[in-house]
C-alpha cells in the first residue's frame, strides 16, 4: 500500500551530498593543526568525562608527533568501538565539554574527530593492534553483536577467553550498523568495525535469536558465561486512534530504513509528524528533511526547555528547517482507505513539576487541531526486548523491563551476567561500551581464570 | 613622539632596523624595496670572490604551529660578480641618499686584496663597512669568514688592514661560535674597528630525515653543517651582545632572532644601536618592518624615551654575574582561581619537573587538599580542578607561571624575607668555608 502522498526523488547527488558525513574526516595538516592545540592536561577532564576513559591526551599527542598507529592503539585499548565513538558520541556533553579550552574561552579540542583521523588510520590499513590472549579453555557467549557485546568479546577474548557472539541480524554491529543516523554514521562502518573484534578470534553467528533459534539451556550447557547485550527493541506505540494505518512507523525502524535501503528507496511521506523530541527523534526529522520530505514537524508535550535532546542535536533539526511544535501532544492519526492523511493533535499546558522535576503536561481542551501529514514517526523510546530472559532461572528484570544487575554486571543467575541499553534503558554508544567492559571484568573475575597476557 | 634617528660609528640612519647581510640583500631591486618598505639601512649580502652555491640550502625547525622557529643556511656569500654588486650599490645609494648601504666583505687573507676591496667598496658609496669574519659554513674551510673571527689575533690584524685605508667607518661581524666573544671584540677594537655587530649564525644541523638519514638541507642525499638563526637564537643574541656591551666602548649593531619591535627594542635594552634584521624578513617580506617602526615608537613614547639612546644599554648593568644575585630575595607562585582552567599543567610540572610545591586537585599534601570551583562554561557540572601552592615547598622557580597556559593565571608575589641583601661571594666572603675550592696551580 503506497502512503497517500510521498516526496518527490531526489538525484543522486542530493542524496549522496544530504547524507554525507556531518562531520568530514580531518586531513593530515588539519589533524597536526589541531592536535597541537591540545595543552596535554594532568589528570585530564576530556578522560575524566569519558565513560570509557580513554587517555585523550595521550592519544592526541601521539597523533601530533604522527604516531598515528600508537594513537589508535591508546584509544582502542581503552574502547574497542572507538571508531563508532569517534563519530557518534555526544562530544560537546562528554570530552569535549569537559575540555579546559571551554573554560579559556576558546573552542574546544575536537577530540572526536582526532579520534577518528587515528582509528581510520588503522581500520583503513587493516593493521591488527591486539592479538588474542593465551587460550584459557574458558568459553563465553555474548547474546547480541551491539556495543555492549562487542566490547566485552573483545575484551575477554584478549584475555584468552574463547568467545561467540550471537545476533538474531543479518549484520552486527547493533544500534551502531541499523541505528544511528546515517550522516553519522554508516552501517558499512560499523561493520567494518566489527572487524577488531574479528581479529581478537571472536566467532558471530549471526541470523541467531537465542530463545528461538538457539535455547538458553544450550549455551548454558556450552559456555561458562553468558553476556546478555540485547539492546532495546522496537518503538512503544503511541495507543492512539489510527496508529494501525499505513504510514505509522516507529523511529528505529524508519532510521532502520535509511541504513539498509538505497535512500531513493526509502519510503518518505511529502510531509510527516514525528512524536517525541529526544536525540532519536532528531535523527528521525532530520532523515525525513534530508531525504526530501517537505515539511517535517517535531511535536512535543512539553515546551523546549523540557526537550531531552543535546543542544547540538536540537541545532542540527534547526537547521534542517525542521517545524517544532512545542506543548502539542497527538490525538488520534487520521486516513483515508487506510493510508495516514493527518494528526489530530491538542495544546498543552505545564502544571506542577513530577517526581523528576519535569512538569507534567495537561491537555487544553478546545485546542485541538488537525496537521496534514502523510507520515506519522514515533520517537518516544524503545521497548525492552527482555521478556524472554524471564524463562532463565534467576534472571531478574526491574519494573521498567531493564536486567537486573550487580556492581559486577552480574544476574542473579550467576552465569549470566548483563549491559549496556537492556541494563541501563538506553544510553550512548560509549555507556554500552563501557558496561561491557565492566561486565567482561565481571565474568572474569567469576570464573576466576588468572589473567595472561 | 620619539625620534627613530640613530647614528652609530659617525653615520646615521633614519631608524634603527636594517636588513642584514644575507638573501634579502642580494639585489639592488631588493634593496630599493627595502627601503620603500620602511628599512633604515641594508647590509649588502657578502661581496667577494664569486661562489658557487648547492641547492638545496635552507632548513627550518617547526614547532608545533609555529613555522621556522629556528632556521639554518648552507648558503655562501654573494654568488655575483663583484664589479655587479658594487654597481648596484652605487645605483641605489644615489636613489637613496638617506638610507644607509653598508658592504659586507670577506675576501682572503691578503692585505693588498682587502685593499683594493675596500677602496672599491667606497668609491660605490658604500656608507659603511662590515667585515664578515663570522660565515660559519663553507667560507670558514677556505680561510675566511668565522675561521678568522673565532682568532682574536686574525681579528685584529685584518681590521687594522681595512682600517689602513678605510674612511668610512668599519663594522667588525662578530661569530657565535667562540668560547668567548668578547675577547674577539676587544681584538676587533684593538684593530682600530669603529662598532662591532653579532652575532652570526650559530653552527648547526638543523635535523635528520629519519626515513634516508639525511641531514637537512638536503643536497643530493648528502648536508653539512649551516648557520642557525631566527626567533630561537634570541636569547643567545642578547647574552652575548650585552657581554660585549660591557667590554668594548665601540658601538653595537645587535643581530639574532628579531622579528618584532619588542625583540628589538630588547636588543637595543642590552646595548645594541641598531639592529639588523634577516630571517624574519625572509618568512614575511620587507613589509615587516612598518609595525618594527610603529611598534617601537608607541613604545619610547610610552616611557617617555625621546630617541633610542635614551634607552639603549638600559638593561646591561641589570646583567650581572650570578655570584652578585641576592640570594634573600623571595617569591613564591600563586594561582588565581579565577582564571585557573583546570589543567593542571604546574601541578605536574612542579611535581615531575621542580620541587614538588603544588598540590594537584583532590589530592592532599601536607595535609591540605586543594580544591574545586564551578566551571563558567563547562556544561558537565564537573567543574574546574584548581591545583593549590604549598608556599613553604615553594623555591620560586617560575616553572609553574611558564607552563600555564592562561594569562596572569599564576604570578609570583614578593615575600618579605626582612633578611638584608647577601650575594654568594658577599657569603663566602664573610665564611671563607663555603668559598669553591681553588683550582690547583692557580
Amino acid at each position: 500500500m503506497p502512503l497517500r502522498e510521498t516526496a518527490p526523488k531526489l538525484s543522486p547527488e542530493q542524496y549522496e551530498k544530504n547524507f554525507a558525513e556531518i562531520e568530514p574526516a580531518l586531513s593530515e595538516r588539519q589533524a597536526a593543526v589541531e592536535s597541537a592545540r591540545c595543552l596535554y592536561c594532568f589528570d585530564a577532564p576530556c578522560t575524566l568525562a569519558c565513560p570509557t576513559h580513554i587517555d585523550v591526551p595521550a592519544f592526541i599527542q601521539k597523533i601530533s608527533t604522527g604516531n598515528l598507529q600508537g594513537s589508535a592503539r591508546v584509544i582502542l585499548s581503552a574502547n574497542i568501538l572507538g571508531h563508532s565513538c569517534g563519530r557518534v558520541c555526544p562530544t560537546e556533553v562528554l570530552c569535549e565539554g569537559a575540555c579546559v579550552m571551554v573554560e579559556k574561552g576558546e573552542e574546544p579540542i575536537e577530540i572526536g574527530r582526532l579520534q577518528r583521523h587515528a582509528v581510520d588510520y588503522v581500520l583503513d590499513r587493516e593493521i591488527q593492534l591486539f592479538q588474542p590472549g593465551k587460550p584459557n579453555g574458558k568459553r563465553v557467549a555474548c547474546i547480541g553483536a551491539g556495543p555492549a557485546s562487542l566490547a566485552c568479546a573483545a575484551e575477554l577474548a584478549k584475555w584468552g577467553y574463547d568467545v561467540t557472539v550471537f545476533d538474531r541480524r543479518e549484520n552486527p554491529g547493533g544500534l551502531n550498523t541499523y541505528g544511528i543516523a546515517a550522516y553519522k554514521t554508516r552501517a558499512s562502518e560499523a561493520i567494518r568495525e566489527v572487524n577488531l573484534v574479528k581479529q581478537l578470534g571472536v566467532k558471530f553467528r549471526q541470523n541467531t535469536e537465542v530463545g528461538c533459534d538457539v535455547a538458553f539451556s544450550d549455551l548454558e550447557s556450552e559456555f561458562d558465561a553468558i553476556f546478555i547485550g540485547v539492546g532495546l527493541g522496537e518503538t512503544w506505540d503511541l495507543t492512539l486512534p489510527g496508529e494501525d494505518l499505513h504510514g505509522v512507523l516507529g523511529a528505529i525502524e524508519f532510521i532502520e530504513k535509511t541504513k539498509v535501503q538505497p535512500l531513493h528507496e526509502v519510503e518518505i511521506g511529502r510531509r510527516i509528524a514525528c512524536i517525541g523530541a529526544g536525540n532519536t527523534a532528531i535523527d528521525v526529522v532530520t532523515a525525513a528533511r534530508r531525504l526530501g520530505a517537505e515539511a517535517v514537524y517535531l511535536i512535543y508535550r512539553r515546551g523546549e526547555p523540557e526537550m531531552p535532546a543535546f543542544a547540538y542535536e536540537y541545532q542540527l533539526a534547526k537547521q534542517d528547517a525542521v517545524s517544532f511544535l512545542w506543548q502539542t501532544q497527538p490525538v488520534r492519526v487520521l486516513g483515508t482507505n487506510g493510508a495516514v492523511t493527518g494528526l489530530e493533535c491538542v495544546r498543552t499546558e505545564l502544571g506542577a513539576p513530577d517526581a523528576k522535576g519535569r512538569r507534567t503536561p495537561a491537555p487544553i481542551a478546545g485546542t485541538e487541531f488537525t496537521l496534514q501529514v502523510d507520515m506519522v514517526v514515533r520517537a518516544v523510546g524503545q521497548q525492552p526486548v527482555t521478556d524472554s530472559l524471564r524463562a532463565i532461572r534467576g534472571v531478574e528484570l526491574e519494573k521498567n523491563g531493564t536486567v537486573k544487575i550487580d556492581e559486577r554486571h552480574q544476574t542473579g543467575n550467576p552465569k549470566y551476567f548483563a549491559g549496556g541499553d537492556c541494563t541501563n534503558g538506553g544510553r550512548e554508544v560509549v555507556d554500552a561500551v563501557a558496561e561491557g567492559m565492566a561486565a567482561a571484568r565481571g565474568v572474569d573475575a567469576w570464573l576466576g581464570a588468572p589473567r595472561k597476557k | 613622539m620619539a625620534d627613530m634617528k640613530v647614528t652609530l660609528a659617525g653615520i646615521t640612519s633614519p631608524n634603527p632596523f636594517w636588513l642584514a647581510s644575507g638573501p634579502p640583500t642580494n639585489t639592488a631591486g631588493q634593496a630599493m624595496r627595502a627601503f620603500d618598505a620602511g628599512w633604515g639601512g641594508v647590509v649588502w649580502k657578502t661581496i667577494g670572490d664569486p661562489i658557487v652555491n648547492t641547492s638545496s640550502r635552507y632548513g627550518a625547525i617547526d614547532l608545533h604551529n609555529v613555522k621556522m622557529m629556528g632556521f639554518n643556511n648552507i648558503e655562501l656569500i654573494s654568488d655575483r660578480p663583484i664589479e655587479v654588486n658594487f654597481r648596484e650599490i652605487y645605483d641605489v645609494k644615489k636613489r637613496y641618499p638617506h638610507n644607509l648601504v653598508i658592504a659586507s666583505l670577506m675576501v682572503e687573507s691578503k692585505r693588498e686584496t682587502w685593499h683594493d676591496m675596500v677602496r672599491r667598496a667606497e668609491a660605490a658609496g658604500s656608507d659603511a663597512l662590515e667585515l664578515n669574519f663570522g660565515c660559519p659554513h663553507g667560507m670558514s674551510e677556505r680561510g675566511m669568514g668565522s675561521a678568522v673571527g673565532q682568532v682574536p689575533e686574525y681579528t685584529e690584524m685584518i681590521t687594522s688592514w681595512v682600517k689602513e685605508v678605510a674612511k668610512i667607518p668599519v663594522i667588525v661581524k662578530l661569530t657565535p661560535n667562540v668560547t668567548d666573544v668578547t675577547r674577539i671584540a676587544a681584538a676587533a677594537e684593538r684593530g682600530g674597528a669603529d662598532a662591532v655587530s653579532l652575532i652570526n649564525t650559530i653552527n648547526s644541523l638543523i635535523g635528520v630525515d629519519l626515513e634516508t638519514f639525511t641531514p637537512r638541507p638536503n643536497v643530493g642525499g648528502k648536508s653539512s653543517h649551516g648557520g642557525y638563526c631566527g626567533p630561537a637564537v634570541k636569547p643567545i643574541a642578547l647574552h652575548l651582545i650585552s657581554s660585549v656591551a660591557k667590554t668594548v666602548k665601540i658601538p653595537i649593531s645587535g643581530i639574532g632572532g628579531i622579528g618584532y619591535w619588542n625583540d628589538a627594542a630588547e636588543h637595543i635594552a642590552v646595548g645594541a644601536a641598531t639592529v639588523q634584521v634577516c630571517t624574519a624578513a625572509m618568512h614575511y617580506g620587507f613589509r615587516i618592518v612598518e609595525d618594527m617602526i610603529d611598534g617601537l615608537s608607541q613604545y619610547m613614547d610610552a616611557h617617555g624615551f625621546r630617541s633610542i639612546e635614551d634607552f639603549r644599554g638600559r638593561a646591561v648593568p641589570n646583567v650581572q654575574d650570578w655570584g652578585d644575585l641576592d640570594l634573600n630575595y623571595k617569591i613564591v607562585a600563586e594561582i588565581h582561581p579565577e582564571l585557573c582552567i583546570g589543567c593542571q599543567l604546574c601541578y605536574v610540572a612542579c611535581e615531575d619537573g621542580a620541587h614538588q610545591a603544588i598540590a594537584p586537585y583532590n589530592a592532599s599534601h601536607n595535609g591540605a587538599s586543594s580544591e574545586q570551583k564551578n566551571g563558567k562554561k563547562n556544561p558537565n557540572g564537573m567543574g574546574v580542578h584548581v591545583p593549590r601552592i604549598i608556599e613553604e615547598e615553594c623555591v620560586g622557580c617560575n616553572l609553574c607561571a611558564l607552563v600555564c597556559p592562561v594569562e596572569n593565571c599564576i604570578t609570583m608575589k614578593h615575600v618579605e624575607t626582612g633578611e638584608p641583601h647577601m650575594s654568594w661571594k658577599e657569603r663566602t666572603q664573610r665564611n671563607p668555608s663555603c668559598a669553591p675550592p681553588t683550582p690547583s696551580g692557580d
